[in-house]
């Protein structure tokens, strides 16, 4: 954990974890220190964009999750940032200004999940229609079904 | 013109944020003049002789309007998203023109919106969407057994590194350790699959740059891998064969005089290849110089794979954290200087090379074993055993009708694909489903800089930047 010793000691409240081998490092910040966590991160050698998504929990508290990897060419290491969004206000600092590769990742947790990223320069609907009804991803959200008529089956009269 | 004299290839054991080293430019071809000429038109300190001479005057006006900020930003000082800028143009001058979807050099349905100045792109904005399926959401509904046949279908052109991506994570979460035989399975499967998609590459990037003979060449050397894969698999693409706990089955007899064949016909094709491009001043003059993107631009916008290495980053996921025992082969990683269409080119050209020599290894070293794990939790038992155990029966039922159960928990497995980083990411809550499966699909970042490489440059650039990415719009929308 030595290379996440600046960032510790800069951000006592952010908990630091490593989960299945040693290469998935998580730290969970909370909602008000995620821009100044990155921007952060960024300084200290994880400068570059991996991923971004959002996670809908259900019945936990916060939520929603947006996860977001970093990388690292200097210190080969990754580091995965798992910041809690409330079903009640699901707003989040958008993180474009430091890594503007988030910038379609961000839209996109935005239509699946209907997360706002606020102070993203663009923030519409990305893989669905602008039209779309709700944000697809979230567990109450129904697979749903659309009946098929065949032309040859009898039901179809 | 054999030699890539802009690639320098080598081990890749400590990856640094330096550039890489000035190597390998032995040749002084016109090349090599030219490009220095571009880096002295892109530094703007002044108007060289060559362009004098050599273009027309629509590009020294665009030469004239380079101020401080713009320059700044192409070198890659400042990075921003391009198509959120305003534009000093008054809005009245440009003109908007739409790409797509149905465009065929956008390699699927990518639209563009594009603003012109004339001839010059001032901002492009991708439209994706078109191919949406919701695969993610479909991945929810489906058991980590049933999870493998539906990522397969994101990328249709590298179907075998979405398995093994997919196949990583659940391992991952589950713990499970893949025999030796299994892992060499998987490598040599996936690194053909890197050749067979760069192949396609090679044929669509001729194609869209005027050499249409290069389409049925690229095609026809892909076909003896897709007749290999077809042999092994069953299935010419959406293998769903590299599985969570190994591969389906065992390599059929008589695998090694068709891995024989490829070595040969490929590397045959490649130099072929070579042969059309190297010289090709068509080639040349629509390649170099265009698209480009720096190192800086590619780590903030998330861009990985071939088209980072070319930009100078010495990076690849094999060698920085290898996976299935790919670290056991020897291979070099090509790395190119000046991020443009040329450097992609060649680094690509190189990487199916690399990738052949990673495949003759693994046929010479396929060690003997098991091909998947023997936890009858994950892998179902043999037919003959179902026969005669009644343990067998229910083991085989339970993964058939229910799968199996994987532990809570959540894993991000990347490995390197032909176009880059694909990273899974996986959400379980102890279930036989996932709970949430993310992909991170390394053309997804490429089509969101495409603004990066085209803002400022020439409308006939828009498709050579397009096919250099290589972007494949199932792995974009998903």
């Amino acid at each position: 954990m030595s290379v996440f010793a600046h960032l510790q000691h800069a951000f006592p409240d952010v908990e630091f974890e490593t989960v299945l081998d040693s290469q998935q490092d998580v730290a969970h910040v909370h909602r008000d220190q995620y821009l100044d966590f990155v921007a952060a991160a960024k300084a200290d050698g994880f400068d570059v964009f991996a991923d971004l998504c959002g996670v809908d929990y259900l019945r936990r508290d916060p939520r929603f999750e947006v996860v977001l990897g970093l990388l690292s060419h200097e210190h080969v290491r990754r580091l995965r940032i798992r910041v809690g969004v409330p079903a009640g206000d699901p707003q989040i600092p958008s993180i474009t200004g430091v890594f503007p590769g988030a910038n379609f990742y961000e839209r996109e947790a935005y239509d699946l999940y209907g997360i706002v990223f606020s102070g993203h320069p663009d923030l519409t609907r990305i893989v669905l229609p602008d039209e779309w009804d709700g944000h697809p991803l979230r567990k109450d959200y129904s697979v749903g079904s659309v009946p098929v008529r065949f032309k040859e089956s009898p039901k179809a009269q | 013109m054999s030699d890539t004299p802009n690639v320098v290839t080598g081990d890749l054991e400590a990856p640094t944020t330096e550039p890489p080293p000035e190597q390998g430019t032995a040749t002084s071809s016109t090349a090599d003049e030219r490009r220095e000429m571009h880096d002295v038109w892109v530094a703007g300190s002044e108007e060289p002789a060559w362009m004098r001479s050599y273009t027309d005057e629509g590009a020294q006006e665009i030469l004239a309007a380079e101020d401080e900020a713009s320059i700044e930003l192409t070198r890659g000082t400042v990075v921003e998203d391009d198509f959120v800028y305003d534009d000093p143009a008054d809005d009245d001058e440009l003109q908007i023109l739409n790409m797509g979807p149905q465009h065929p050099s956008t390699h699927g349905v990518l639209r563009l919106h594009l603003e012109l100045d004339g001839e010059t792109i001032r901002r492009v904005k991708p439209i994706i969407g078109y191919l949406h399926t919701g695969m993610e959401k479909t991945a929810e509904t489906l058991t980590y057994m049933q999870g493998s046949t539906n990522v397969t279908r994101m990328d249709y052109l590298s179907p075998m590194h979405m398995e093994l991506a997919f196949s990583l994570a659940v391992e991952s979460l589950l713990g499970v350790e893949i025999p030796e035989r299994g892992q060499a399975i998987r490598v040599l499967l996936t690194e053909l699959n890197r050749v067979s998609s760069h192949l396609v590459w090679a044929a669509t990037q001729g194609t869209d740059l005027g050499a249409v003979s290069m389409l049925i060449f690229g095609l026809r050397d892909r076909e003896y891998i897709l007749q290999f894969f077809e042999k092994v698999t069953g299935l010419r693409m959406n293998h769903n064969f590299i599985r969570p706990g190994g591969v389906a089955a065992d390599l059929p007899d008589g695998w090694e005089d068709d891995i024989e064949q490829i070595l040969v016909k490929v590397p045959q094709g490649v130099s072929e290849y070579e042969e059309l491009f190297n010289g090709n001043p068509i080639f040349r003059d629509r390649t170099m110089g265009v698209g480009v993107i720096t190192p800086e631009e590619c780590k903030a916008l998330g861009v990985s794979g071939p088209i980072a290495r070319a930009s100078g980053i010495k990076w690849d996921i094999r060698k920085a954290f290898p996976y299935s025992g790919i670290e056991k082969y020897d291979f070099d990683i090509p790395v190119g200087k000046h991020g443009d269409v040329w450097d992609r080119y060649l680094v690509r050209m190189e990487e199916i090379k690399q990738s052949l020599r990673i495949v003759k290894q693994v046929m010479e070293t396929m060690p003997s074993g098991d091909y998947r794990t023997l936890d009858r939790k994950v892998t179902p038992p043999p037919r003959k055993r179902i026969d005669e155990s009644m343990e067998a029966l229910i083991h085989h039922f339970k993964l058939f009708t229910s799968g199996y159960k994987v532990p809570a928990g959540e894993t991000y497995t990347a490995i390197e694909s032909p176009r880059g980083e694909l990273g899974m990411y996986i959400v379980s809550d102890g279930r036989e489903k996932p709970w949430r499966m993310h992909a991170r699909t390394p053309s997804f970042n490429h089509v969101q800089a495409l603004p990066t490489m085209m803002t400022d440059s020439l409308v006939a650039d828009i498709v050579a930047t397009i096919a250099s990415c290589d972007p494949v719009l199932g792995d974009v929308d998903r």
